[in-house]
């Protein structure tokens, strides 16, 4: 337990609306005070549906956005990013993969430039240097070399998820967040990219937040899970713990919610349709 | 260049393969639109002609021919096959003048182009990008220039400045600005919270960097199109000025000042006023429907799946 | 009689890259009260079909098919336009995202009203209490005061209860659903499909489910289609199809579900795919 990369504590983060020329801004708080460790080499999965506050905790924990309070500490640094800024080091420690890979890729960039860029503006490397090490990380993700030099609409959307992946782990990151990576895809390019992910954490050992609504997915690659509701933590625990024995109202709600695939479940809906009919 | 390996000669090989297939889809959409093919045609001719304009001129343009005050063109009664157009009503062959007129007309769309287009980027970023109090001083100053009559503004300015066709060029880019300020400002707006931005920013971008490399790129469809619509305002109100004697001066060949000059004989010779008006409408209608032909190949909403 | 039938449809898209082959000979057949799931991935064809039927496709499209018939009404025959003056009344489509369908301008009930209007012959009155009760029906809180409220006042879910409710207002006999729930969380979801089963049922309408997420095919459907690159895999029961799937296709999908996962990693539909590419020999039409 004591090998925490992540440490989380009590953060916050409220949004100013409103406020006109006569009436006060009101506070809106999309994270209330969300406390949780994670271990280096886990998956901590963070469930929730929209509006809960999972994207506002995403942009905080990638620095995009500084919380109101409370505190984010990651291999032992503090980030505090309203007082210090954000430095090379910081920036190597974190990096995020959005949702859509539609819009997280730069239409008018080659693939070879989207993934040099970080090398580029965070290293020393050489031209060439950094173009072999774009090559093999094309390699890694699953990509042929002739990708390097194609445009991103030439590719599908799992093809591109796979490039924003490779993108986010060229600076080697210890943490990787993961902002609902699969929720875009077709359900077999879904596989594909879960299993990716899966051998890059072996490879890397790399340390995945995992941002989810599907319950189904959460439970097939998270370690640990929390459930967050109107921006609070309502259940956090071990993946067993949160499946098996739920203890929120929430969490009840939305296991029972989701559709079950199975085939007893479907013969259970069967018979009930024709009683009813009958 | 460092030597290249095997493999990678077809990864470079492949990336040129990129572009052309950009440029290829490009050229698809661009040349369905049959009216933009015929406008570009027409543009291409008349950069060509300008170009050599002393190779096709028949006559120097400031030649005076005394003995063919007012000749009518070729195929009217009294015309000289000397003078295709016509002469005006010092002798000059009109035709020679519209061929070197071109020169000018180009010449001004390019500049006040190149002025507002430049000046609109840098403006337009900075105030998309920035927001904030930098956003509202630039726009409020675009909206009190956009308040004024485009014509009345630029002859405002050419009064203080001086008559003359660089100060004209100076008056219509500095009309036209507030257009492409509008428009880069308002592409950067929708651009610059998509998440390629902020993967751009997490990489380590810097404001420059962003500003002018990963978001310019991607606004420049509606600044093209703008462009060419505003090379033609440019070249249009570069002849209005010059009708008002405040563009370019006499000789110049320009088309706008050869209408002015010809006020006097609208009534008696036809010609002279006719064939400069032709040329700004042909070169305008051209333009225009590149302009359009332009729109449909890069606005990927329009395209068909 | 089947109350839809389709034989051997087809759809071609004129492009930049040559004429694309969205949907190559597709058969469905729908009996008056049955669910039936369209189900695949992205470029599967699913959606292109149900706009063909409904003369949705832009221009670029040519359609043709050995059968297509609504009834007895032989729609083949008739023009696109035609085709929704006749048809547009028994049948009705709902969309994915729910706010997008809805006209920002006017209000809900303004649009509800018009749908009566344009189909139905009843007065001003009539009109209002037959919105207020479709509303009720479709599980609006306050309908009442919710006739006034503009599509942006309301939450995505509400949205498409609404869309819902504007499909169902003058009673079709077919009801088409392009991932109805799709843009929607769980929890929606969930009451979102109760509500589309549970009027289905009542109305004893055709129901057709366009989806990609077998979990809803699993909770919803009677039957189901299931189709890849524009080709018909497999058409069976739901049971049959969970239980005892013979394409290799729909196998490949169903082990791919993280929920079905036994081992390490997840099975793909890589390797379906690959082999079905060499079969087919469709290297021109699938998309790189």
């Amino acid at each position: 337990m004591s090998d925490a990369i992540l440490k989380v504590r009590d953060l916050k983060r409220g949004y100013e609306i409103g406020g006109g020329l006569f009436s006060a801004p009101r506070l809106l708080h999309a994270v209330k005070g969300v406390s949780f460790d994670v271990e280096r080499g886990t998956t901590l999965a963070v469930v929730g549906e929209s509006g809960c506050g999972k994207s506002t905790l995403a942009r905080m924990l990638t620095m995009i956005d500084a919380p109101t309070s409370g505190s984010i500490e990651i291999d032992g640094t503090p980030i505090d990013i309203a007082r210090s800024g954000i430095t090379r080091e910081m920036r190597q420690a974190v990096q995020i993969v959005f949702q859509n890979p539609y819009g997280s890729l730069n239409p008018r960039q080659k693939i070879g430039a989207v993934l040099e860029e970080p090398l580029l503006l965070n290293t020393s490397m050489s031209a060439a240097e950094r173009r072999d090490a774009a090559l093999a990380m094309l390699a890694k993700v699953g990509l042929k070399p002739e990708h390097y030099g194609r445009y991103p609409h030439m590719f599908s959307g799992g093809q591109r998820q796979r490039v924003a992946i490779a993108r986010a782990i060229m600076l080697r990151p210890r943490l990787l967040v993961l902002d609902e990576p699969v929720s875009a895809l077709d359900l077999s390019v879904q596989a594909q990219i879960l299993n990716l992910l899966a051998d890059l954490q072996d490879e890397f050992g790399l340390t995945y937040v995992f941002i989810s609504h599907d319950l189904s997915v959460v439970r097939y690659i998270a370690d640990k899970v929390m459930v967050m509701y109107f921006g609070e933590a309502v259940e956090y625990g071990t993946r067993d713990e949160v499946f098996e024995n739920p203890q929120h109202d929430y969490t009840r709600t939305l296991f029972a919610a989701t559709p079950k695939a199975d085939v007893a479940s479907i013969r259970a809906r069967l018979e009930k349709k024709k009683a009813a009919a009958g | 260049m460092t030597d290249t390996p095997t493999p990678a000669v077809s990864v470079e090989a492949e990336s040129r393969n990129a572009t052309r297939q950009m440029l290829a889809e490009f050229w698809f959409y661009f040349s369905r639109n049959r009216g933009a093919v015929v406008g570009l045609v027409v543009f291409v001719t008349l950069v060509l002609v300008a170009l050599a304009a002393p190779v096709v001129a028949p006559h120097d343009p400031d030649m005076q021919y005394r003995d063919s005050f007012l000749t009518p063109p070729f195929w009217s009664e009294g015309g000289k096959t000397a003078f295709l157009l016509g002469t005006d009503a010092v002798g000059r062959d009109i035709l020679s003048r519209l061929i070197y007129g071109a020169r000018f007309s180009l010449f001004i769309g390019l500049v006040v182009v190149t002025i507002a287009l430049t000046g609109g980027i840098v403006l337009g970023l900075v105030a998309g990008y920035f927001r904030g109090w930098v956003d509202t001083v630039i726009m409020r100053v675009m909206d009190v220039v956009l308040a004024f009559p485009s014509l009345l503004l630029a002859l405002v300015l050419v009064a203080v400045l001086g008559p003359g066709l660089v100060n004209a060029m100076i008056a219509i880019a500095l009309v036209l600005q507030p257009h492409f300020v509008r428009l880069t400002r308002a592409a950067v707006l929708a651009e610059r919270s998509r998440d390629y931005v902020v993967a751009a920013r997490l990489a380590g971008a810097g404001n420059l960097r962003l500003m002018f490399k990963t978001i310019l790129p991607n606004c420049l469809a509606p600044l093209i199109v703008q462009a060419t619509l505003s090379f033609s305002n440019a070249i249009l109100d570069a002849a209005a000025l010059g009708f008002l004697g405040m563009g370019a001066q006499p000789p110049t060949p320009e088309w706008g000042t050869m209408l002015a000059e010809a006020r006097e004989f609208i009534l008696r010779a036809w010609w002279v006023v006719t064939f400069p008006g032709l040329a700004i409408l042909i070169t305008v209608l051209a333009i225009n429907l590149v302009g359009d032909g332009l729109r449909d190949a890069l606005d990927p909403k329009l395209k068909r799946s | 009689m089947s109350l839809l039938e389709i034989r051997n449809l087809s759809v071609e898209f004129d492009t930049a890259a040559g004429p694309f082959r969205a949907l190559a000979g597709v058969d469905y057949t729908i009996e008056a009260g049955e669910v039936l799931a369209i189900v695949g991935e992205s470029g599967s064809g699913k959606s292109v079909a149900m706009l063909a039927l409904m003369g949705l496709l832009p221009d670029t499209a040519t359609v043709t098919a050995d059968k297509m018939t609504f009834e007895d009404i032989d729609l083949r025959s008739l023009s696109a336009a035609r085709r929704r003056k006749v048809i547009g009344k028994d049948i009705a489509m709902i969309f994915q995202e729910p706010i997008a369908s809805l006209n920002p301008c006017f209000t809900v009930g303004f649009q509800l009203d018009e749908a009566l209007k344009t189909h139905t012959s009843l007065d001003r009155r009539q009109r209002r209490d037959r919105v207020i009760e479709l509303l009720t029906a479709v599980g609006i809180p306050e309908p009442e005061r919710r006739v006034g409220a503009f599509p942006h006042q309301m939450s995505g879910g509400q949205c498409q209860r609404v869309m819902i409710a504007i499909a169902t207002a003058c009673n079709p006999k077919l009801l088409i659903a392009d991932e109805p729930t799709t843009a929607l969380d769980v929890t929606i979801q969930k009451q979102i499909l109760d509500l589309l089963t549970g009027l289905q049922r009542d109305h004893g309408m055709g129901l057709i489910m366009i989806t990609h997420d077998m979990g809803v095919v699993a909770e919803t459907a009677d039957r189901v289609v299931v189709q890849y690159q524009g080709r018909q895999m497999e058409t069976a029961d739901v049971l049959t199809l969970f239980e005892n799937p013979s394409n290799p296709y729909t196998k490949a999908l169903l082990s791919a579900l993280p929920e079905n996962a036994t081992g390490d990693r997840l099975p793909t539909v890589a390797d379906f795919a690959r082999d079905y590419a060499k079969e087919t020999q469709a290297g021109t039409e699938a998309r790189p």
